[in-house]
């Protein structure tokens, strides 16, 4: 997408909001799919010069939620809730399994760029643990065992 | 008391994202009747409801909506909180996945109880699949005219914790860092874009179709007389069946956990109920026969919060528990304010040195006094919800704590069902902070 093609979807978005900057999340998850996954200096220039904000402000807000990644991230992300819930439930068992599977710890990529695998905090789905988000579509009872199957599918899509 | 459903009524039987299907249960009927009544009159039916509202404070909805500025030359907003991120709670996501259409019923109704043309549905951005069946299904409503001259707006938000404290959710939705505001001035007064503002649960809104359809009378014969109707309780945890289970109001906890969630899985023994996310103080197996309203929870020094129970069977170190928790809260406090942004990074590090077996009895005495400075010393509630937790565990399984100190590290010896949890905050670089002192 060129810089005039997302200024002009960027400013389509804000007019649907009674305030421009009420378009910033959106704005941002936008340049983050442009930017393969994630935020560099030139994603908060271009939301910034859209919205009529400055790029510190993009990026003051960008760091405040997880969903938004400041640093390169690998084409897929494999997501392992360790919350309450599915801890009690044996979610270190599931991580674990991930960790052997792709040779990386939580926070890190696959050497071929292809998977960000990562822990994070309850994604709502404690009554089916252990929950996995595979590029943000949940997966839900995963047990260890099942955890060579769906790197394989991840790989394969 | 049996299985009674409201919110997922008709649920189990049709697709009720399809707006065909809800239409043919009677849907939209409600929003109508609604419509041809007066915003007095439809605000006078709710207040008589007493609908408490289900994202976790219990504030009557009614009342609510009677304190939105409805003269205001300022248009009025309706905001409905689908930021679910409670750990344990996960009914939202289920009524906005199954019955889309009830919840924007519900948003009809309210938004002409206040007076408003203007409905935001804040999302969760990790529900991206409920995300895409509720716009689909405002989408639907919108071509069938059904949303007059409503406009409802679904709005992702992109990770944060906080932004289900209503007024973080406001900061969020104007464009802004997620940060919660000092109050007054309260949201029906000076809410979104500084307009009077009415913000309510996905479950609360959810619940007024029936409410219409019952009238106040029939809605206060379910449930207790405090708190009238039904909840979707989620459980989750140590059960034979963990899920969604929607009941009257009143029901036991007993009943919940045993009879509807199957028991304690494998035949374990009970150790503790977490009974309204895990933010609020712990019961201990003997304290289950209790009704799950909010005023009977509240009478035994806990909350109903949002009707999500985590069940923790007798393998579990509250030790560990308690570290796990508080980690969660350390990484989602906004920094706002010094007591929660610092005092978690206290707690947690303490709480780490007490599970390594390097904690002394004055450790002990150190969090207890670090919990009581922060509770109640915050801008919002997270650091009660950081410290609440810690200091039920702390009081209610205090051998365990002591043991930890005495034996020199954790007495369940690496066999706890949580052993070695690694959580989110851990993978993170960290600015640096203050050690507490050794």
């Amino acid at each position: 997408m060129s810089t005039a093609e997302f200024d002009a979807q960027v400013r389509k978005l804000a007019t649907r909001y009674p305030d421009s900057k009420t378009a910033i999340l959106p704005a941002l998850r936008l340049a983050q799919e442009q930017n393969d996954g994630w935020l560099d200096t030139e994603s908060f220039e271009r939301v910034g010069e859209a919205l009529g904000l400055t790029p510190a402000y993009c990026k003051a807000v960008a760091t405040f939620y997880d969903m938004f990644h400041l640093a390169p991230v690998g084409r897929h992300s494999i997501e392992v809730c360790t919350n309450l819930s599915c801890a009690l439930s044996g979610a270190q068992q599931v991580v674990d399994a991930f960790e052997s599977e792709l040779g990386v710890e939580p926070g890190e990529t696959t050497e071929d760029g292809e998977i960000t695998l990562r822990t994070v905090e309850c994604l709502g789905g404690c009554g089916y643990a252990t929950v996995v988000s595979v590029d943000n579509r949940y997966r839900q009872f995963v047990k260890p065992e099942d955890v060579p199957a769906i790197v394989e599918d991840v790989r394969a899509g | 008391m049996p299985a009674r459903s409201m919110l997922l009524a008709g649920a189990d039987e049709r697709d009720l994202t399809k707006l065909a299907e809800y239409q043919a249960i009677g849907g939209y009927a409600q929003a109508s009747r609604a419509r041809a009544m007066t915003s007095d009159d439809l605000i006078a039916e709710l207040q008589g409801a007493n609908l408490r509202g289900r994202g976790g404070a219990g504030f009557p909805m009614g009342r609510k909506a009677s304190l939105v500025d409805r003269k205001s030359p300022k248009p009025k907003y309706l905001v409905v909180n689908a930021d679910e991120s409670e750990p344990g709670a996960f009914k939202d996501r289920e009524v906005m996945a199954r019955a889309p259409h009830r919840l924007i019923e519900g948003c009809l109704i309210a938004a002409h109880a206040i007076e408003s043309q203007e409905v935001f549905i804040y999302i969760r951005g990790e529900y991206l699949t409920e995300y895409e069946i509720l716009a689909k299904a405002v989408e639907q409503a919108r071509k069938a005219e059904i949303l007059g001259d409503v406009n409802v707006v679904v709005y992702r938000g992109a990770g944060a914790y906080i932004c289900g404290e209503e007024t973080a959710l406001l900061e969020s939705l104007e464009g802004k860092r997620g940060q919660p505001r000092p109050r007054p001035p309260f949201p029906p007064v000076q809410g979104l874009y500084m307009s009077p503002t009415e913000i309510n649960n996905v479950c609360t809104i959810a619940t007024l179709p029936a409410i219409l359809e019952l009238g106040p009378e029939g809605f206060t014969n379910i449930g207790t007389p405090g708190s009238p109707g039904t909840v979707i309780f989620s459980v989750s945890g140590n059960v034979e069946k963990p899920g969604n289970y929607e009941l009257e109001l009143g029901t036991s906890m007993r009943e919940l956990l045993y009879t509807h969630a199957g028991g304690i899985a494998g035949g374990r023994q009970l150790k503790a109920v977490i009974p309204g996310g895990s933010s609020v103080p712990a019961l201990t197996a003997r304290q289950i026969d209790v009704p799950l309203d909010f005023d009977s929870i509240g009478a035994i020094g806990t909350f109903f919060g949002a009707a999500s129970l985590i069940v923790v069977d007798d393998r579990c170190c509250m030790v560990q528990l308690a570290l796990r928790s508080t980690k969660f809260y350390m990484h989602e406090s906004c920094g706002r304010c010094t007591p929660c942004r610092e005092g978690t990074r206290w707690v947690v590090q303490l709480l780490e040195r007490i599970e390594a077996g390097d904690g002394t009895t004055a450790d002990l005495e150190l969090l207890r006094k670090v919990c009581d400075r922060i509770e109640g010393k915050s801008l919002c509630a997270l650091g009660d919800f950081a410290v609440w937790p810690v200091q039920s565990y702390f009081d209610k399984w205090h051998d365990e704590w002591v043991a930890h100190v005495e034996q020199g590290g954790c007495p369940l010896g690496g066999e706890s069902s949580i052993e070695g949890i690694f959580a989110p905050s851990d993978q993170h670089t960290h600015s640096p902070v203050a050690t507490v002192p050794a």
